[in-house]
């Protein structure tokens, strides 16, 4: 995440490890789909929120 | 009398915009939009003899496009080939920097022009650019400096920084007119009488990103996945590496509405990859995008999606993609992207 806004990425959803972005390998098989659900209506949330800046938008 | 070819995009050749972007090499044995003051400024003792000119798609996304130019070029027999200007538009740019590459190589004299912050200007490596304006509507100085630099070289001569020469420049030995340990005095006197700016090693640029304007009616839009995860199909077929790529590919999503474990791998080289080959959703979304489509959340999902490795890729290699993936999405009227990344 550090990275991502070093470089200047303007829209940054945090997720929970780099060897799986959109998925928790830790979570039983319906909760992992919850969380990636969640997790892909945040990014469109920030897809949809005006930015100036890198902004990281945490999963509600 | 010496010949000058120039290269233009679709756009100021009049052939039209974005709907036009597709357009193939061409070529026209006169001045053409810009080259027509171009040709004012730099005669009578220059002619622009041709104008080749190419849609910004295709100039930036055809491989075989940049060749194809040239030869148009070639056919011209320049002494010298003009690209641009192309200010800070970004495939224009890449466009012009690729053309003034492949002349250098080809052996073409060649002066491109654009704005110093053009994402393109890397790709010209050491051929010659000289700094346009940020914007077209700054075309008349920006042509007055072209043309200047135009003359100078066509006399022989080498472009400076105070010709407007911008980018890389080949390291050239010389004999310096002093040591070492007094030029690095009279920097240092020269940083405390206050410029900031002096140096005989100029650092590289960082990049800026503009945050897009955000996209207010998701509902009725088409929505991307791309990711720099090395996903692919499970036998890799067009063969992606797992670092320091120098391509991109897409793969068709149509029909589908999730990856199975087995028909997908990550050949990804910097990270473990034994929980995405498990389930590949974790790099790709897809099952997610395609129940938020279904929920009329997004408009419709891509019918593909765009894919390199991220590992050890070069900033020039990275930023080209960025370029060509935002070239493609657009053309096909793709309003956000949601990027993956490792």
């Amino acid at each position: 995440m550090s990275i991502a806004q070093r470089v200047g990425a303007p829209r940054i959803v945090p997720t929970r490890g780099i060897p799986y972005p959109t998925g928790d390998p830790s979570l039983a098989k319906a909760d992992e789909n919850a969380w990636r659900l969640r997790l892909v209506k945040t990014a469109l949330g920030a897809l949809a929120t005006p930015v100036k800046q890198p902004t990281v938008f945490e999963v509600a | 009398m010496s010949r000058v070819v120039h290269y233009i995009n679709q756009f100021f050749a009049g052939v039209g915009g974005e709907d036009s972007a597709d357009t193939p090499p061409t070529t026209r044995p006169e001045a053409v939009g810009p080259g027509r003051r171009l040709a004012q400024l730099i005669g009578p003792e220059h002619e622009v003899v041709a104008t080749v000119f190419c849609g910004d798609d295709r100039a930036s996304g055809d491989p075989a496009a940049i060749a194809a130019i040239i030869d148009l070029v070639r056919s011209g027999q320049p002494d010298l080939v003009v690209a641009g200007p192309a200010f800070t538009s970004g495939r224009y740019g890449l466009a012009c920097a690729r053309v003034a590459a492949a002349a250098t190589a080809a052996g073409l004299p060649v002066i491109a022009s654009m704005h110093p912050d053009n994402p393109g200007l890397d790709e010209a490596g050491g051929a010659p650019v000289v700094a346009s304006g940020e914007v077209a509507r700054q075309m008349g100085p920006s042509l007055d400096s072209l043309a200047a630099a135009v003359r100078r070289v066509l006399a022989g001569e080498t472009l400076t920084a105070d010709d407007g020469r911008i980018g890389a420049v080949p390291r050239r030995s010389r004999v310096a007119d002093a040591n070492a340990a007094s030029r690095a005095v009279d920097l240092v006197l020269a940083r405390l009488g206050g410029d900031a700016a002096a140096t005989e090693v100029p650092l590289p640029r960082f990049d800026h990103v503009n945050p897009a304007a955000p996209v207010s009616d998701l509902a009725t839009a088409t929505l991307a996945l791309v990711t720099e995860s090395a996903l692919v199909p499970d036998d890799n077929p067009d063969h992606l590496e797992s670092a320091r790529a120098t391509k991109w590919l897409r793969y068709p999503l149509d029909g589908r509405d999730s990856l199975a474990p087995g028909e997908w791998r990550s050949v990804h080289g910097g990270f473990s990859t034994a929980w995405a080959n498990e389930d590949p959703h974790r790099l790709l979304p897809l099952d997610a995008a395609r129940r938020l489509e279904s929920e009329g959340l997004i408009g419709s999902l891509y019918p593909a999606y765009l894919v390199t490795a991220g590992n050890g890729t070069s900033v020039g290699n990275a930023r080209r993609f960025g370029i060509e993936w935002a070239a493609d999405l657009r053309h096909s009227q793709v309003r956000a992207a949601i990027l993956t990344a490792t």
